[in-house]
């Protein structure tokens, strides 16, 4: 009897096996798409969290709050626009450094260094992910900022003065601080994620262009560059996701002044710095739910951008590339 | 990868040592002499010499492993993009030494193209952009004349009435056969003067492989083909020489019709009768 039922030879045995089989399946389907939804629950309950946190201020300002850039806690006025200027300029300050830094290190890392020096530098790269926030914002204070006021800054006055970017007086604690820290902490992200990317795109992609007579240059531009550029770009969103609601290592090098200036020395404030900052102090109702709405502010900011740059991606990119190996 | 050729000079020797007698040619395309190629500790060729006859399909065949894809390589130096790829001995392109000191790889596969095993269109690229690739690269700029050399290279790669209405659409939205034929007309536009064939048919199906053999005869008129395949029957259709390898040696060179009818070898002959490989 026993051996029957475990012989799968046996014709008896067999529905009650697959049966079993089946609810496996089944079983399985319904446990991955819940843990699937888990993740969009979370998201629509944070937003909903976040309105309700921020009800009173919604009610208050209403539209104003986006277009105001008037913060005053003493008489209760606030509006999020110097904080949403300074989320998408240091961001943007951001991604124009780690982007071609990022790419350029990719393509060395895939392409051209030699094999016994890619798996050491790649773990470095990976090393800098790893450094807490709070102590490259440390190391950011105490010797990035000092050597920014004292060398790059003038130098920077000197050669480009006279782009309203690069007037005004050098206080160190800057917008260009802040995203300089930014370009930093995304440059692991972008290298690790872009060099996944390259290594992704087939050797025949790169023979067909070698067989062609193309030199090294030639053969990451036309058969590994431009095989990559979709999940490259995606890297990059990837990468400014992490820029715009990066806090602790910003909010300790931008100066938490805010104010709208055009200069990029002048001190700034974030989205998410001023949640971190004002938090403790946020004393009055209207006050807290302000920050609150600050944190809806910047949810939507995150999820805007990620729209636009899927659709740019969509527009621009040409035709999705499926591997081909 | 470097490109430095990993090469030890060549020990000079009589041409009476290219002993598998090599039908004798006029005029060879490419000459090699005791070509040995190893990767790292792995020896892959073995002390190989024939000519590759100009205007003429020279075949290349032999079990899996037996180096038949390495030798091809070997000719436009696409095997040192192996790291540790090491080549001896000699091949002479028309009389001109491919591994010289002074030779650039980047110049000898502009001679020698070379079409693989499966087809590789750069995908973002059009149909015309992918045939004018290497065109480009080498400077050409004038739109008219790139217009003409594509519609001249999809002529000969037997593809200009299947896309001439549609020479902007992406690469891959061909067919399979039709992407290799373009890969050839690829290869065919910076008119090489050898092109190498690393099993062009094997990924594709039977009516794509005909418009692939057909195309092969009519190109020898212009070019020397070198085709690695493992279709005896493929072999004896298109090829006019046929060189049988055998775990890194060359085992027999002659007449293809020669190899199948009549092989001096016993391994040729259980070779192209099916007994092994």
């Amino acid at each position: 009897m026993a051996m029957a039922e475990s012989d799968p030879n046996v014709a008896g045995t067999i529905p009650r096996a697959l049966a079993g089989r089946r609810f496996g399946d089944r079983a399985f389907k319904w446990f991955t798409l819940l843990m699937a939804l888990t993740v969009f629950v979370l998201i629509v309950l944070i937003g909903c969290e976040l309105a309700d946190g921020s009800h009173l201020a919604l009610r208050q300002f209403g539209w104003r709050f986006l277009v105001s850039s008037e913060w005053d806690p003493v008489s209760e006025q606030f509006g999020a626009l110097p904080f949403v200027f300074g989320t998408l300029v240091s961001s943007a300050i951001g991604l124009i450094i780690a982007v071609p830094l990022s790419i350029a290190t990719a393509v060395y890392l895939t392409e051209l260094a030699p094999q016994w020096l890619r798996q050491p530098l790649t773990i470095f790269i990976e090393l800098l992910a790893a450094v807490p926030s709070v102590i490259l914002g440390l190391w950011g204070i105490f010797v990035m900022v000092p050597w920014l006021r004292v060398h790059l800054f003038p130098w920077l006055k000197g050669a480009f003065g006279f782009l309203p970017l690069f007037q005004g007086p050098i206080y160190g604690l800057s917008m260009l601080a802040g995203g300089i820290i930014i370009a930093i902490m995304v440059l692991p992200i972008i290298t690790s994620m872009s060099r996944e990317i390259l290594r992704s795109v087939p050797g025949l992609q790169r023979e067909a262009a070698y067989a062609l007579g193309a030199t090294r240059w030639e053969v990451t531009r036309i058969a590994v560059l431009s095989y990559a550029k979709k999940g490259l770009f995606g890297a990059v969103i990837l990468g400014l996701g992490r820029a715009l609601g990066e806090t602790m290592a910003v909010t300790m090098v931008i100066g938490n002044n805010t104010q709208i200036a055009a200069s990029l020395f002048a001190p700034g404030n974030t989205l998410a710095s001023a949640i971190a900052n004002q938090f403790a102090e946020a004393t009055g109702d209207v006050y807290l739910s302000a920050l609150f709405e600050l944190g809806l502010v910047l949810l939507g900011v995150t999820v805007l951008v990620n729209a636009f740059a899927q659709l740019i991606l969509k527009t621009f990119a040409g035709p999705s590339v499926t591997p081909q190996n | 990868m470097p490109f430095t050729s990993n090469r030890t000079p060549a020990v000079p020797t009589p041409a009476s040592a290219a002993t598998p007698a090599a039908p004798a040619t006029a005029s060879p395309a490419l000459t090699i002499r005791n070509l040995t190629v190893s990767f790292g500790t792995n020896k892959v060729l073995k002390g190989v010499s024939l000519d590759i006859a100009a205007r003429a399909v020279t075949a290349i065949i032999g079990p899996s492993g037996c180096g038949k894809s390495t030798f091809l390589r070997a000719l436009n130096r696409l095997h040192e993009l192996v790291p540790e790829a090491r080549m001896e001995g000699d091949i002479r392109l028309f009389g001109e030494d491919i591994y010289g000191a002074a030779v650039e790889p980047v110049v000898v596969r502009r001679r020698v193209g070379m079409v693989f095993q499966k087809s590789n269109p750069f995908p973002t690229m059009s149909i015309a952009d992918n045939v004018t690739v290497g065109l480009r690269l080498n400077g050409l700029r004038n739109r008219t004349l790139l217009a003409e050399r594509t519609e001249q290279s999809l002529r000969m790669a037997a593809l200009w009435d299947e896309v001439k209405d549609r020479l902007n659409a992406p690469a891959i939205s061909l067919s399979g056969g039709q992407q290799q034929r373009l890969c050839i007309a690829r290869a065919l536009a910076v008119k090489p003067e050898v092109l190498l064939m690393d099993e062009p048919a094997s990924a594709l199906d039977p009516l794509a492989t005909a418009k692939i053999e057909d195309l092969i005869l009519e190109l020898k008129r212009d070019f020397t083909i070198v085709i690695v395949t493992h279709n005896m029957q493929q072999a004896a259709r298109i090829s006019d020489l046929t060189a049988f390898f055998y775990l890194g040696e060359l085992i027999e060179y002659n007449t293809t019709t020669k190899i199948f009818t009549n092989p001096a070898k016993k391994q040729t002959e259980d070779y192209v009768t099916g007994r092994f490989g």
